[in-house]
């Protein structure tokens, strides 16, 4: 123990901080501050000490080409001790970054912690969650993989929509006219050394003024913030009912961090690395590129937007979003911090966080997407097929060759795209399923040209049988009036 | 007598120097930022490239099959990045249509079904015709195509460039408006 203190002492002599460092941690913090809303910031730190430390052991074994980086995440998963292992951390480790960034800027939008005169902490914290989605992007890119190779084909198509400047943007982003080895390596050099450099610079500022600012004060109800009197006020909550921040505040801290580890080293564990899916190959097209989860609400909204608001709404849409965020603290610089008396604060949370959740819901099953193998893949339901005529049946053929199956499901199989065609006939009557067939319209392309005639009666004919039992097909009642007869309607789909 | 701060023997130093200093950064930079733009003159030189994509015989007349070639411009750690897919459709003898592979709405691969005579996209579902123009879903406009000739027996196209909505290269376009006009 002597020696311990000696040489503590002898270091303090020269580098004089451990008086600085006992002051920091013994700074008085507002007594309700000490609780369980305020240890996402902290988790947040350790789990970006997580991704430091194994994005350095990973980039040991890590090759940043674009002939070799695939091959050696296979290594890492299968023939280094444990790699799949530190994969599995940094991967998981991405997730728990982004969720736990999440939750503290909900925490201190709610508590009213970008008001006066924290604004500048709020603004840093908004660059700091931009680079933290700009790190998951980029991770993504180095699991060089058929996702990440087309997910940049996606990112250079978004950009060259900006005006003018476009196609340079998108050359500037790739490295050259096409996804190859340079633009591997500039998201190498992004995610490695540009991004992460920057992330510890405001990390530190960021801090740096927490500290010199203090701990945003518990919001009371009625407790208004007004730039004359706050500094004053805020001093006197410290110290006439202030706390040690250690060690009276750390510990939930402390527990908070160690929580979020152990569930981070449990889903690395359980789950495993992600991917890498396919080999990069630009010449396999049999795949259907997925962002990963948090940009999975941007992989819907790109699929939902109208065409003509798509270019608008990605370029402009960030834009307004991010300057939003940078001129609340001095929009609502003053006043209530409590939330409980800021129900429009509280609704935006709730409208982002169901819009996100809708979102990204969606995009899991997304139903726009055709199955691009349900023609030759999913046979109809035999209930639609028994008892059916020659005819009928060979409608029912044609129904699957010319990829109908794709956008649209029958007994639940299938694309969903379009409408399910299970009760079509019920809705269109012969004249109008015709039309649609021939012409499309309403997001279907026309078959006029890629059926026969003789096919598309089939189809039809097919089609016609598509209705409950018990109930009556949609009729034409001018072809009755015409015809003076209707004939008996085709057999009913479910008996 | 006194001479103010401001006007010093050392002041005036102190400014020289950062003055120094300024220079040079401002002629050290002129290197970075040439560094840094080089994708994009990379890009202009690649210009004018004819890629060969077989002998004709592959592609027989009414058909659409997938072909693939090496970029022009590439460097021996791309890997099978350096190839590239497009769609070759050749409608009689002398006329052919080349699609890139890429949707002219997001970039994903699209996949050519012969027998609905469609190309479908994975991602968001855009779906064109088999002359390439928009059939339904997101994209704006049908598919970028590249211009082609025939030499020697041989089928070559001209492909430069990663096609993107935004990008006015040598593409042809068809079957709809200009994006983002």
């Amino acid at each position: 123990m002597r020696v311990i203190q000696n040489l503590g002492e002898w270091l303090d002599a020269r580098l004089q901080i451990a008086a600085t460092l006992r002051e920091t941690a013994e700074h008085r913090v507002p007594r309700e501050t000490a609780s369980w809303f305020y240890v996402f910031g902290s988790a947040a730190l350790v789990v970006f000490c997580i991704q430091v430390i194994t994005g350095i052991l990973l980039a040991l074994i890590y090759a940043p080409t674009a002939s070799e980086a695939w091959n050696s995440l296979q290594t890492l998963n299968f023939n280094i001790n444990l790699g799949w292992f530190i994969r599995a951390l940094h991967g998981w480790g991405s997730n728990f970054m982004i969720a736990i960034v999440l939750l503290h800027m909900v925490q201190v939008f709610l508590f009213g912690a970008y008001k006066y005169p924290r604004e500048l902490t709020w603004i840093v914290g908004i660059f700091l969650l931009l680079m933290t989605l700009g790190m998951a992007f980029s991770g993504q890119v180095l699991r060089f993989d058929q996702d990440a190779f087309w997910g940049l084909g996606i990112g250079a198509s978004i950009s060259s929509r900006v005006p003018v400047m476009g196609p340079w943007i998108v050359k500037l982003l790739l490295g050259g006219p096409i996804i190859a080895g340079a633009t591997l390596s500039r998201f190498f050099a992004l995610h490695v050394f540009v991004i992460p450099g920057l992330l510890i610079a405001l990390i530190g500022l960021h801090l740096l003024m927490v500290l010199k600012l203090g701990i945003n004060d518990w919001p009371m109800p009625g407790r208004l913030v007004r730039k004359a009197t706050y500094v004053k006020e805020y001093h006197e909550l410290t110290q006439k009912d202030g706390i040690p921040f250690f060690p009276a505040a750390v510990w939930k801290d402390l527990f908070f961090a160690a929580a979020v580890l152990l569930a981070l080293a449990a889903c690395a564990a359980y789950f495993g690395p992600f991917g890498p899916s396919g080999r990069p190959d630009p010449t396999i097209i049999q795949t259907a590129p997925r962002p990963d989860y948090f940009f999975l609400w941007l992989y819907a909204l790109l699929s939902l937007l109208p065409a003509n608001l798509e270019t608008p709404f990605l370029l402009i849409g960030p834009v307004i979003g991010i300057i939003f965020l940078l001129l609340l603290p001095f929009l609502f610089g003053e006043g209530e911090k409590s939330w409980r008396r800021r129900p429009l604060a509280v609704l935006t949370i709730l409208l982002v966080a169901v819009v996100l959740g809708t979102f990204t819901n969606l995009a899991v099953n997304a139903p726009w997407s055709p199955v691009m193998d349900a023609w030759s893949g999913n046979p109809i339901p035999p209930q639609y097929l028994q008892g059916r005529s020659a005819l009928e049946r060979q409608g029912a053929a044609v129904f699957q060759l010319k990829q109908c199956h794709n956008c649209h499901s029958l007994g639940n199989e299938g694309g969903k795209r379009g409408p399910a065609l299970d009760q079509i006939a019920l809705i269109q009557t012969e004249d109008q399923m015709i039309r649609q067939v021939i012409q499309g319209g309403g997001n279907m392309p026309a078959y006029g040209k890629n059926l026969s005639p003789a096919e598309t009666t089939a189809l039809i004919a097919f089609l016609k049988t598509l209705y409950p039992a018990g109930r009556r097909p949609a009729r034409d009642a001018s072809r009755v009036q015409v015809t003076q007869s209707e004939a008996p309607p085709p057999k009913a789909t479910n008996p | 007598m006194t001479v103010p701060d401001s006007l010093s023997r050392r002041a005036m130093l102190m400014k020289l120097g950062i003055f120094l200093n300024t220079v040079i950064a401002a002629v050290l930079a002129v290197p970075v930022v040439g560094y840094l733009f080089s994708p994009i003159a990379r890009a202009r030189k690649a210009g004018d490239s004819w890629l060969p994509l077989g002998s004709l015989e592959e592609y027989p007349a009414g058909e659409t099959r997938l072909a693939t070639f090496r970029n022009s411009d590439v460097r021996p750690w791309d890997g099978k990045t350096a190839d590239s897919a497009c769609w070759v459709r050749r409608i009689d003898e002398q006329t052919f249509q080349v699609f890139a592979i890429n949707c002219a709405h997001l970039g994903c691969p699209v996949r050519w079904f012969p027998q609905s005579r469609l190309f479908m996209c994975p991602c968001h579902g855009g779906v064109y015709y088999e002359d390439g123009a928009r059939a339904s879903g997101p994209p704006e406009r049908g598919l970028f195509e590249y211009a082609y000739k025939i030499a020697g027996g041989k089928l070559l196209i001209n492909a430069t460039e990663l096609p993107t909505p935004g990008s006015p290269s040598a593409l042809v376009n068809i079957g709809g408006k200009i994006p983002c006009a």
